[in-house]
């Protein structure tokens, strides 16, 4: 298989809204099969969305499993994916294939419910929490045209809502 | 051929500070890099990666005439920098009390310990004069391991310094 070409900002086709998928069959399960293929070949990528390939349809794949420590539902293919709620705002760390040399600080939602096809056209529902629903946030971004770009934040965001890690120990003598 | 410079200004603050010393970089032909700018104190400071193809003396010449009119000080350093050189943050800690003579020099020397590599560093003085509150934030690298970066930071918790650290994951997608 031959990883497809990814587009990067400023290509404007990035900013463009996807309509939804309208026909499930061979088609889109072997573009399913490529885009996969592409997201697996970009190294530490964790998901991807179609039209970061030129494909302005509304799919995404994410796969965080190969994080460790991290939970999630392994791999996901979200065809028309639609969130329906979100809880909790947490602010992370954000790379794009389509922004290359660049990261920042994003601020996503800790927890979302989501529904969306797989790739044989069966509905689903899912619960996406901290890093995976962050990837998922992401990627249907990509579906409206958004990048991360667009959702920045400052390093002082957030500053003091992180939780303190625990266990203060403090019976040391200097 | 053209080189990477430092260019370092700092000044009273005043508005058309950004505007007026990259306009002139502008006319000059110069490409402009990384850069940090803010305000400390009462002073409008600003770290900026200019390339150029000519000498510092050619950049000097290029901002003398806002810098003088804008009453600012300038420093040019040549650079072995480049563009494309990011390190990643795998660790961002914050840290605030009560401010204390030596808090900076004692936190960064226990980080620096165990191994932290510092990025940025972000620090202010909230509160006011009979009770000033030191806040820090660091993004950094750890050359040895997270959790050493923790247990180094236990012992200033104790002399009541707040001290939060998150592991950096950064989410490519
Ligand atoms: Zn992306």
């Amino acid at each position: 298989m031959v990883e497809l070409e990814i587009l990067t900002y400023p290509d404007q086709r990035l900013k463009q809204v996807s309509p939804p998928v309208r026909q499930f069959g061979e088609e889109l399960r072997v573009f399913i099969a490529r885009l996969e293929f592409t997201m697996r070949g970009s190294p530490g990528g964790v998901g991807i969305a179609a039209p970061q390939v030129g494909y302005f349809q509304r799919i995404v794949i994410v796969d965080v499993s190969a994080k460790p420590k991290i939970p999630g539902h392994g791999r996901m293919v979200l065809v028309n994916p639609e969130i329906l709620s979100w809880e909790g705002m947490t602010r992370g760390r954000e790379g794009c294939m389509s922004v290359p040399d660049f990261t920042g600080n994003v601020m996503r939602a800790e927890r979302i419910t989501m529904t969306a096809f797989d790739e044989e056209g069966n509905l689903q529902e899912y619960l996406c929490e901290g890093y995976e629903a962050r990837a998922v946030q992401h990627e249907i971004d990509h579906l409206d045209g958004l990048l991360f770009l667009d959702r920045l934040v400052s390093r002082h965001t957030d500053l003091f809502r992180r939780k303190k890690y625990d266990n203060k120990i403090c019976n040391y003598s200097a | 051929m053209s080189s990477w410079y430092m260019l370092t200004v700092v000044g009273e603050d005043r508005p058309g500070i950004v505007a007026g010393v990259t306009a002139a970089l502008f006319k000059g032909g110069c490409n402009l890099g990384e850069a940090s700018m803010m305000r400390l104190g009462g002073s409008f400071t600003i770290m900026l990666m200019v390339e150029l193809g000519g000498s510092d003396d050619v950049l000097q010449q290029l901002v003398e005439p806002v810098a003088r009119s804008l009453g600012l000080h300038v420093h040019i350093d040549s650079i072995e920098g480049q563009l494309h050189r990011h390190r990643e943050p795998d660790v961002s800690i914050t840290v605030y009390g009560a401010d204390k003579t030596g808090i900076v020099a004692r936190v960064t020397a226990v980080l620096a310990e165990a191994g932290l590599h510092i990025l940025e560093l972000e620090s202010d003085v909230a509160g006011n004069r009979e009770n000033p509150v030191y806040v820090m934030h660091i993004e950094g690298y750890a050359e040895k391991s997270i959790d050493l970066l923790r247990s180094a930071l236990k012992v200033v918790e104790c002399d009541g310094i707040e001290v939060s650290l998150e592991a950096v994951d950064t989410m490519i997608g």
